[in-house]
């Protein structure tokens, strides 16, 4: 097992370097002279030189790629322009916010997605099986920065009963928390209960037809045991990877629910730093969040292996 | 000699043809894809006779009509500074359709050659396309976007190449996932075995059976780059003031909430109707493109 890890990782390490690679080259992107849009409204030669020599913009560009990722191994991701703060601290900073955002999505879709995945596909072809389907597919055409608009006009605007914008720690005031986060958690987690149903369905559909499950119900089971014991278990390997991969969708979906709720996070940093011209920033977020990715998918992997007894001897 | 070609094994023009028939008449049947393929067009429709229409101008001001409830005059009601919404949401449709039909045409026109090339000629070409994919594919697609439009600038051409080169990896691998199956058969293998060019077997046997799937991923594509056109729109990195887009008017009305929802309640409802299209469409197209579905 520890080899087949290690053997991923060394897979991933060609990935990160061409991400960070991509991440350096979104900078040579910028019209026009760099140093012009650090130095603002500054136009002094002097200046500019120095800002030049400073951030090693003379060198050729291989060598400030070297110098950059080299100082990004070392967790130096530059400054932010807009408030002095190392880029990495600004992240760290960010990151929990977003973190318990995500959980509280997750939740919330794991609740609606897999019953409803489940409910679905043992009432295939009924009305519930074609009421389930049109809502996941409705789910997945809502843009979620209008529901959440939608929700707070409704739930805070019209009801007053939750409030529209802010972010209080689960770790300071639980139930504060909770009021002020399940609406955007909510919002966050709509098109990923969809798609949570939708790969239920399908992968129940898949071991519903097996041979065990049929012997299941011979044997005179129970349909609720032969559905949660037999099938389920079984369908639920690919949907447990599914949900790793799709935590890290909810990292990047974040960034419209936290402007639209206002809330803190690694979403609103990156909206902000693009506003503020703020590129250190921009390019630490996309590489910590590609990096992020990688470890997601690697941790699916590793957890499709885990729960799949042929697989686990083969690694 | 006889031209290569005539002694390759082919596909049967007439079960090509019947297969075709099969595919137009269960596409046909479909009941929501035809729902999806109606939808979709309506905007199309709506998008393209825009200018033609009997509307208002969309960036004509009314100050004695500030933030007016529907009524009669302005069925949809007006804006901040008294523009029609609805002459706005029809010319808003034109941003939308656009930017989701040419953000997929650029990811496909890179995409599906680099799949092509990925998948044929496997070896070092295939191990530097697939490594730049994957790394692309690292990167969540809004972020990834929202980046590239960042450092691109703000405008919707830019908003369509950054949503372009982030949805490219997505054809590249469904494209090389296509070749690497197609080459195997009987058909193409005897193509290079009586020296057919690279280029002709590319074009008349690997070609047509990518083009499919990649027709169905295209349409679900099409339905996200929409979503995310109106993502960068409201974030404002897409379509720039005065011209209208659905997510830069969602992104003013949020600040009119109390005042005006119906500013807010308007695009929303279209970017849903026409995502909703599109993906119905696709969903349509998947089923009756696939064999083992009846």
């Amino acid at each position: 097992m520890l080899n087949f890890v290690l053997r991923r990782l060394v897979i991933a390490i060609p990935t990160i370097i061409l991400i960070s690679i991509f991440v350096f080259t979104l900078q040579k992107l910028l019209p026009g002279d760099p140093v012009l849009a650090m130095a603002g409204e500054e136009r002094d030669p002097q200046v500019l030189e120095y800002l030049r020599e400073k951030y090693r913009l003379n060198d050729p560009i291989p060598i400030q790629y070297l110098n950059w990722i080299g100082n990004a191994l070392r967790g130096d991701l530059g400054i932010s322009l807009r408030t002095n703060q190392p880029v990495l601290d600004l992240i760290l900073e960010k990151l929990p916010v977003t973190f318990q955002l995500a959980v509280m999505a997750m939740i919330i879709a794991l609740l609606i997605g897999i019953p409803a995945g489940i409910l679905s596909a043992v009432k295939k072809g009924t009305f519930i099986d074609y009421c389930a389907n049109a809502i996941a597919l409705s789910g997945l055409s809502i843009p979620n920065f209008w529901l959440g608009i939608m929700l707070i006009l409704l739930i805070s605007v019209k009801w007053q009963l939750l409030p529209a914008s802010g972010f209080v720690s689960i770790f300071e005031d639980p139930l504060r928390s909770m009021s002020v986060m399940i609406m955007p958690a909510f919002v966050l987690g709509t098109a990923l209960a969809a798609t949570l149903m939708r790969h239920t369905r399908s992968a129940m559909l898949d071991v519903l037809k097996s041979d065990y499950v049929r012997t299941a119900r011979a044997k005179g089971l129970q349909e609720r045991t032969v559905i949660l014991k037999h099938a389920f278990r079984n369908a639920a390997t690919p949907i447990v990877t599914l949900t790793a991969l799709l935590f890290g969708e909810l990292i990047a979906g974040a960034v419209l629910t936290e402007q639209i709720f206002t809330i803190p996070g690694f979403g609103k940093l990156i909206v902000d730093a693009v506003f503020n011209r703020d590129y250190a920033v921009v390019q630490g977020v996309v590489l910590v969040t590609a990096v992020g990715f990688i470890l997601m998918n690697l941790i699916a992997d590793v957890a499709y292996v885990l729960l799949n007894p042929k697989l686990r001897n083969l690694a | 000699m006889t031209h290569a070609s005539e002694n390759v094994s082919v596909p049967d023009p007439i079960l090509v043809a019947k297969r075709e028939n099969r595919v137009w008449k269960k596409f046909r049947t479909h009941r929501s894809a035809m729902v999806g393929g109606g939808l979709a067009l309506f905007f199309v429709v709506v998008a393209l006779f825009a200018p033609i229409l009997p509307i208002d101008d969309p960036a004509a001001t009314d100050w004695m009509a500030v933030r007016k409830a529907p009524s009669l005059a302005h069925p949809f009601g007006t804006d901040e500074i008294g523009r029609d919404v609805l002459s706005r949401m029809i010319w808003g449709a034109q941003a939308s359709l656009l930017a989701g039909v040419v953000s997929v045409a650029i990811a496909i026109g890179l995409g599906v050659p680099l799949g092509i090339l990925a998948g044929y000629f496997s070896g070092w070409v295939d191990a530097v396309i697939s490594r730049c994919t994957e790394a692309l594919l690292a990167a969540p697609f809004l972020v990834l976007a929202i980046a590239l439009a960042a450092f691109l600038g703000p405008s919707l051409t830019n908003a369509m190449i950054a949503i372009g080169i982030s949805t490219t990896p997505i054809f590249i691998r469904l494209t090389r996932g296509q070749v690497l199956s197609v080459k195997a058969e009987d058909y193409v293998e005897s193509a290079r075995a009586v020296g057919l060019p690279t280029f002709k077997i590319l074009r008349r046997y690997i070609f047509p059976n990518v083009l499919p799937p990649v027709l169905v991923q295209g349409t679900l594509s099409v339905a996200t780059a929409i979503i995310a056109e109106a993502s960068l729109s409201f974030l404002g990195l897409g379509q720039q003031a005065p011209d209208p887009s659905w997510g830069q008017m969602l992104n003013i009305a949020k600040n009119y909430l109390h005042q005006a929802p119906w500013m807010a309640m308007w695009p929303g409802i279209a970017i849903f109707l026409v995502v909703l299209g599109f993906n119905l469409l696709g969903d349509g197209l998947r089923d009756a493109l696939d064999p083992r579905e009846k």
